[in-house]
Order: C-alpha cells, then structure tokens, then sequence
C-alpha cells in the first residue's frame, strides 16, 4: 500500500517560487502513524526521490489536521527556463508512490 | 472602538475568476463591514511580474469588479483590494485604475479612493544589499546587483500598516499594489482595535475564499466573523460546508510550515489553535497567538527577463517512433547547433524537448519494461536572446524532427502530426525570479503612501 493509497489528499504547490511544499491529509491518526512509523517515510529517502539533499527536505507533522506536510526546494524557480511545473501541482508522485510497509523488523534492521 | 463582533465578506480566492452572484447578494445580507478581495499571486510565475501585463484578462476583471464596487458603494462598506491587476507593481495597479474609473464612470459612483503602489526602485534595494538590509527568502539563491537592476519591476508585499493609514484618511475604496494576501482582510478588523493574531488567522483563511470548505474550490464566497477571542468562518453558499478539519487543513495551503507563517506584523503562530464546530457548517478557531517582531521587513518579489521563447507542438502514434524519440531528439539537437552555428548569439539558444505522455511533467524516465503510450505529445521549446533567434531554432527543430531517419522506421513521409498551420507560435519574453528576499529598512525609511482621492 502506498502513501497514496492511504491518504485522503495528496497535494503539492508552491510556496513561494523556489520551494515544493506536499500536504499529506489523512482520514485518521491511525492512517497518520502508519506512515510516520514506516521505515521507507524519511527525508533521506524523500531526499532521493526528488534529488535533492536530505537536509533540504523538511517535514512537519500536525496531528489535529492528520496531516504531513513535506517542504523542499524546486529544482528550477516557478516558471524558469526548464521548468516542467509552474504552480508545482503535479509533483507529488515520488512522494505518493512510496510503499508503506507495516513490517517492524525491516525498520529496526534499518537503524543505523 | 471595538463593537462585539465584526462580519467580513471574501468574495473569492482571485478577482477576475468569475465568483457566483449569487454569493455577493448573500453576503451582503449578513451586513459585513467591508468587502475584501485578493486580486493577485505570484503562482502564475514570473511573467506578469515581469512584464507588467495581467494574467487575468481585462472582461473578466471588469466582470467581478463591476459586481463587487457597485455593491459596496450601494451598501455604503470599504472595498478593499489588494494586488491589483495580478502582480501590484505600477502597470498592474495603473491598468486595473483604469477599469475602475471605467466602471466608476458608468455607474455614476461617488467616494474617495486611496491607491496604493508598491513599487521599489532599483536604487533603494541595490543600497539594501550592499548594506547587507537584504537576505534570501526560503530558498531564494544569491542575488548580484545585475540582477536587481536588470528586474523589469521590483514590488514589496505591503502589510496591514498603509491599508489602516488609508482607512484613517477616509478612504471608502482601497486599491493596493502588491500587498500581503492577510492585510487585505486584516486592516480593517486590527483597525477597529480586534486581536491582530485572530485577524491575521481569519484572513490567511478568507484570502483564498472556499477553498476551506467542502465541495472544494476557492471561487465563493467567504463570511467571516471576528469575536473578542476567536472567529468563525462559514461559506455563503449553502450547498458549502466549512468543518473544523478542512479549516485546519487550510492552514497548510501554500506555507511551508503548518504551526506559523510569517507576516509583517510578526509571527503568527498556530501551536494552541483550535477548530470547533458551531453548527454543520461554520466553524470557530481560537487560540491564534501574534509574535511580534523586533525589526521591520519586507518581502522583495522581482523577476528579470531572460530571453524569447519560440514552440512548436506536435504528436506522433507510429509506436517506432515513439520508441526512437530519444534518437530522434539527438539529431535534432546536432543539427540545429550545426545549421546556427554561424549565426550570432545562437551559443545562447537552448532547445527544450517535452513529451507529454512520457516525461515531461515528472521529467522521470518511466520504469523499464512498461510498455509506451500509443500517442506522445511533443513540444519543441527554444529560449534564445532574441525572438528571431527563438523562432529560427524552432523552425529548424520541427522540420528536422518531421524528416528525421532513425534505424527501422517506416513512416518515411513525416514522424510527427501538427495540429495547426502555423505550427511554429512566438511565445514571448521569459522570465526568472530573481528577487525574492526579505528587505529591512535603513533608519527613518517608510513605504507605501497611500494616495487619496476623490472619484
């Protein structure tokens, strides 16, 4: 099951013409924790994911929402020369596709 | 000063975007003290900025504006603008006048008007950079004193200050260059001595009008209430529902940081705010808390041209070809550099192949083994110094790419299948942001004078 499956919303936007900013709503804080507690949610994977470093990636979390929100920097500012995405609606697939696996072990022997 | 509560109208989330009537009418029966509406963004990119044009067309800008003046001058309230005519800087809020005084004109409408502007030249923000009074916004880069100066426009995000000045001068209507999306909804209520945290909340809400509420959309009207120490939002259309986790969910929408966004006034900070029901289709935020800050700054937005763009559009459905798109765009590549090579400035031209249905909004190669789409839209993009230069790559792009060999082909009569003739349109100047930084004024300096008159 993947982010995507799980969430309600899955919506990237600008904020600002330099930063991606990908809100993540969830139904439940159960939905919430799953993806919180799984191993593949971290920013050095999100990092990966989009190309950037993992000290670019934010996350912040807002349980009374049930919401994620995922900031990082776009690879061109808003409407630059190259730009694929002027209001950053369309990025959130590397984000949405990771895969959320419940296996405990996997993320204990992942612990470095 | 402060009555009990205080009722506010956000007609929508932009001006120009057509919002229903039948939203106006309604709210107005709730005797909102004024009528707020944000007319501008930099989500459309740079190129309004820029080039000074509006990216909302001037029918559709009359259509709303007609609406919402006539209605506040009829029930005797503020209108309050701000951004006008999509980016705020001078051309923006000078072309948007126009419409206004148009309209004003034909209605025979009466009252004092303050305008605005916003603008920054570029001497005032070169002195701020080199007195180091200029720092990068998010993750804004470097910025070089070329780069202030070659901005076509430079404008800053005025807060709820001149907007309350301009109501203290009397100002029935409030037409604003490039302003804070909160002020315009916040002036008002911090003006008639309300908790600035709770109107500065209740307007980051109200600026993108029902975008809160449930059937989504921001084009609709907004109510807002502000109490002593909370306020409710609720939408005027009755087929719209506000809940207390849409409205939360709202506080993420465009900021990077869900517990606190900044504005000029200070930090607003979201850390104890609640949202409550009050009925199946309002809802109560309290909690709100403003830190304010220990200097002055403001938010610096300019972007700078940075050449012509040219582009052609074209698909293709021959599955080799579209395998061999890859190749195809190689040849093109070379060829295009060798045939300009000779001409001047052509070093500066580059090509930019997107096809859609592939890669180009993810710019992601799809995983290996998946079997490609049975058509792929490809535009062929040249930026270049000069339009002329733009358009020659292109032209040379499209007929090279239309008569490309490539090992196993069969549709030696043409690769790609144009929609139009012309196939090859001039896309105009391009833009880049290149200002987007936080300026604090040397000692003594003010912003943002409203100027009064009477229409």
């Amino acid at each position: 099951m993947t982010i995507y499956d799980l969430a309600n919303v899955v919506r990237s936007k600008n904020a600002g013409p330099f930063l991606l900013t990908i809100d993540l709503l969830f139904a439940s804080s159960d939905d919430l924790d799953r993806v919180l507690q799984s191993p593949a949610f971290t920013p050095a994977i999100i990092a990966q994911r989009y190309g950037v470093a993992p000290d670019q990636v934010s996350v912040h979390v807002w349980p009374s929402a049930c919401a994620i929100k995922v900031t990082l920097p776009r690879s061109v500012s808003s409407g630059a020369p190259g730009d694929r995405d002027v209001y950053g609606s369309q990025q959130h697939l590397p984000l949405a596709t990771l895969e959320i696996t419940e296996d405990k072990q996997v993320g204990l022997h992942d612990s470095v | 000063m402060q009555t009990d509560s205080i009722t506010y109208l956000s007609l929508c989330g932009m001006l120009g975007y057509g919002f229903p009537e039948a939203g106006l009418t309604a709210g107005l029966k709730a005797n909102p003290a004024f009528i707020g509406i944000d007319a501008g963004s930099t989500d459309p990119g740079p190129y309004y900025l820029g080039s000074g044009r509006n990216f909302v067309h001037p029918a559709q800008v009359r259509r709303d504006l007609e609406l919402a003046l006539t209605a506040a001058r009829t029930h005797r309230i503020p209108l309050i603008i701000g951004t006008a005519g999509g980016a705020g800087a001078r051309p923006h809020v000078d072309d948007f006048l126009t419409i206004l005084r148009e309209i004003s004109q034909r209605h025979r409408l009466h009252y004092r008007l303050a305008v605005i502007y916003a603008d920054f030249d570029a001497e005032t923000v070169v002195a701020a950079w080199q007195a180091g009074r200029l720092t990068p916004c998010g993750s804004a880069p470097d910025i070089t004193e070329s780069d202030i100066r070659q901005c076509r426009h430079r404008v800053g995000q005025m807060g709820t200050e001149p907007l309350i000045q301009a109501l203290n001068d009397g100002a029935d209507v409030i037409i604003a260059g490039r302003c804070c999306d909160t002020a315009i909804f916040a002036a008002l209520p911090i003006h008639r001595g309300y908790d600035p945290a709770l109107a500065l909340h209740s307007a980051k809400i109200a600026e993108c009008g029902t975008l809160c509420a449930v059937p989504g959309g921001a084009n609709d009207a907004l109510l807002v209430t502000l109490e002593r120490d909370a306020f409710t939002v609720c939408p005027v259309n009755p087929g719209k529902r506000c809940l207390p986790q849409t409205v939360a969910a709202h506080s993420l929408y465009e900021q990077p940081d869900p517990s606190r966004f900044v504005e000029p006034e200070g930090v607003v900070l979201l850390d104890d705010t609640r949202f409550e029901a009050v009925d199946e289709r309002t809802v109560r935020v309290r909690g709100t808390r403003l830190s304010t800050p220990n200097h002055i700054s403001i938010k610096i937005e300019g972007s700078k041209p940075v050449g012509h763009r040219s582009l052609t559009l074209a698909g293709a459905c021959d599955p080799r070809v579209i395998a061999s798109l890859d190749r195809i765009e190689a040849e093109v590549r070379e060829k295009v550099a060798a045939m300009m090579q000779n001409s001047p400035g052509a070093g500066d031209v580059s090509l930019i192949v997107r096809r859609y249905g592939l890669d180009a909004v993810t710019g992601a190669s799809p995983p290996a083994g998946q079997a490609l789409p049975a058509e792929v839209g490809v535009l062929f993009e040249a930026i270049a110094p000069t339009r002329e230069l733009a358009d020659t790559a292109v032209s040379l792009a499209r007929s090279t790419a239309l008569h490309q060999g490539f090992p196993g082909r069969k549709t030696t009569a043409g690769n790609f299948a144009f929609p139009f003739s012309p196939s090859d349109f001039s896309g105009g100047e391009v833009y880049e942001f290149a200002l987007y930084h936080l300026l604090t004024p040397a000692a003594g300096q003010t912003f943002f004078h409203p100027e009064l008159s009477q229409v």
